[in-house]
């Protein structure tokens, strides 16, 4: 097989897995990395000029909540002189007024802001972070003040889908110029929270409905990247945009996958950047080749029209779904396991009253006996 | 068609920058990469906060020794996609 493999585009820096608010949506794993396992500043600076130099353009600072990294004004400037598009992707929790114009100061591109509701109520029962929204709020406040490039990440499910509305608008208020309507999706620590947070078919109905209306009203102002509730679709989403094709992502101990929740498949070994150069990762490491280009695709989707659209889908959702990363993404409705899917989400979305199950803290150091209360 | 005397400006937290891996121009927004060919580099080139459409589009002609209506056609598709986008802002 001979792929042509271009260099990536995005990458994704997990700087800390430590984060104020505990989601039931969090993507990261069930076992968090420990704050003492985390790279250094030297080693994130180091990990920043090989990526601008194998061709990433873009990097996004995220984590857990990389604010709660210390340096992150230092490793804000350390990418930029690498010649980053820089991204800080935050919940806004733990950022000061004065940090914000260090941020600024230190070239800082754009932020990411995220929004887990539009009233206090439903943001901080959902963040599991009383008075988290009032101080996000504070921090969006600051953030126009400064005019900072902002999008606003709206994380849509069954309890907030009804918020839409009010969250285009907050968009707009804040002055940003894109927003992300991300339904959640159900990786890492999320899937223990799958029946409480899937939206009903109609709801998936409804969003889209909302979505494209709001595309057309909003036209020229501001700009909506939508994510859809994929277990409701007849295709499966192009799961970053192609298997090792265009982004990579760094874990706080250094670990490069080719996706996020990619440590869900058993049989991928990961590479770490206190061990190999990123470019042989990019390029020859068993875990960036194992779903490149289309060779490796079972049927149905070898012999498929849409194979060079959506690559099969998602290989940790097959993973979570079917046991098996190999096959079809079950969310395609040409997947064989797609009648078993489409019948627990039924279910579930049947018996949506389950509790929300918080995710917990990582430890502070990597050996779990000594885990900090 | 853009009127003469607006004023194209790349907004904060958008950057044309020299992809020196690829070998080409690109401009950086947030989430997105636009590869910029020569024609849209040239125009954005040229776009400085401070020179109105008209202007620009006289500096086009003269620099390719082109029709102006065809420049001012063409710049003005591409400006008003990359407003659309919201990656630039058209000031009037």
């Amino acid at each position: 097989m001979t792929v042509r493999v271009a260099p990536p585009i995005a990458m994704l820096a997990e700087l800390t897995h430590r984060c104020p608010l505990s989601c039931p949506y969090c993507s990261n794993p069930v076992e968090l990395s420990a704050r003492d396992a985390e790279l250094t500043t030297a080693e994130w600076t180091d990990v920043f000029t090989q990526a601008a130099a194998l061709g990433v353009l873009q990097l996004h600072l995220s984590g857990g909540e990389p604010v709660a990294r210390r340096d992150i004004v230092e490793l804000v400037t350390a990418a930029r002189q690498a010649g980053l598009y820089t991204n800080l992707i935050t919940s806004g929790i733990g950022l000061s007024k004065r940090r914000l114009d260090e941020l600024e100061a230190a070239g800082l591109d754009h932020i990411q802001l995220s929004l887990q509701g539009t009233d206090a109520a439903m943001a901080d029962e959902i963040g599991g972070y009383k008075g988290g929204y009032n101080r996000k709020m504070q921090v969006a406040d600051w953030i126009k003040e400064l005019g900072f490039p902002l999008t606003l990440n709206f994380v849509m499910h069954r309890r907030n889908q009804h918020q839409l509305p009010r969250a285009l608008e907050m968009a707009e208020e804040m002055g940003a110029r894109r927003i992300e309507v991300a339904t959640v999706q159900f990786h890492g620590w999320a899937l223990k929270n799958t029946a409480a947070l899937i939206p009903t078919r109609e709801q998936a109905m409804e969003a889209n409905q909302m979505v494209a209306d709001a595309r057309k009203r909003l036209s020229g102002r501001l700009v909506i990247d939508y994510v859809p509730a994929d277990y409701h679709s007849e295709f499966p989403k192009r799961c970053m945009g192609g298997w090792g094709s265009s982004g990579l992502n760094v874990t706080p101990e250094g670990l490069v996958l080719p996706c996020h929740a990619a440590q869900t498949i058993p049989h991928l070994d990961f590479a770490s950047v206190r061990e190999t150069p990123l470019t042989e990762i990019w390029y020859e490491s068993g875990a960036f080749n194992a779903y490149r280009g289309t060779d490796w695709l079972p049927e149905p989707c070898q012999s498929c029209e849409r194979k060079t659209i959506d690559f099969g889908g998602c290989r940790c959702q097959a993973m979570a779904l079917a046991g098996d990363p190999g096959v079809t993404d079950p969310v395609c409705t040409r997947s064989p396991h797609h009648a078993a899917l489409t019948e627990m989400t039924a279910a579930m979305n049947a018996d949506s009253d389950q509790p929300l199950v918080y995710r917990s803290a990582p430890p502070v150091h990597a050996d779990k006996d000594v885990q900090d209360a | 068609m853009i009127d003469a005397d607006v004023i194209p400006e790349i907004p904060r937290g958008v950057r044309v920058h020299r992809d020196t891996v690829r070998n080409l121009w690109v401009l950086l927004a947030p989430e997105r990469v636009l590869p910029l060919d020569d024609t849209g580099q040239a125009i954005l080139d040229r776009v400085d906060g401070t020179s109105s459409f008209g202007q620009i589009v006289t500096g086009l002609a003269e620099a390719y020794a082109a029709p102006r209506d065809q420049i001012a056609a063409d710049a003005s598709e591409f400006l008003t996609s990359l407003q659309a986008r919201r990656v630039l802002d058209l000031k009037s």
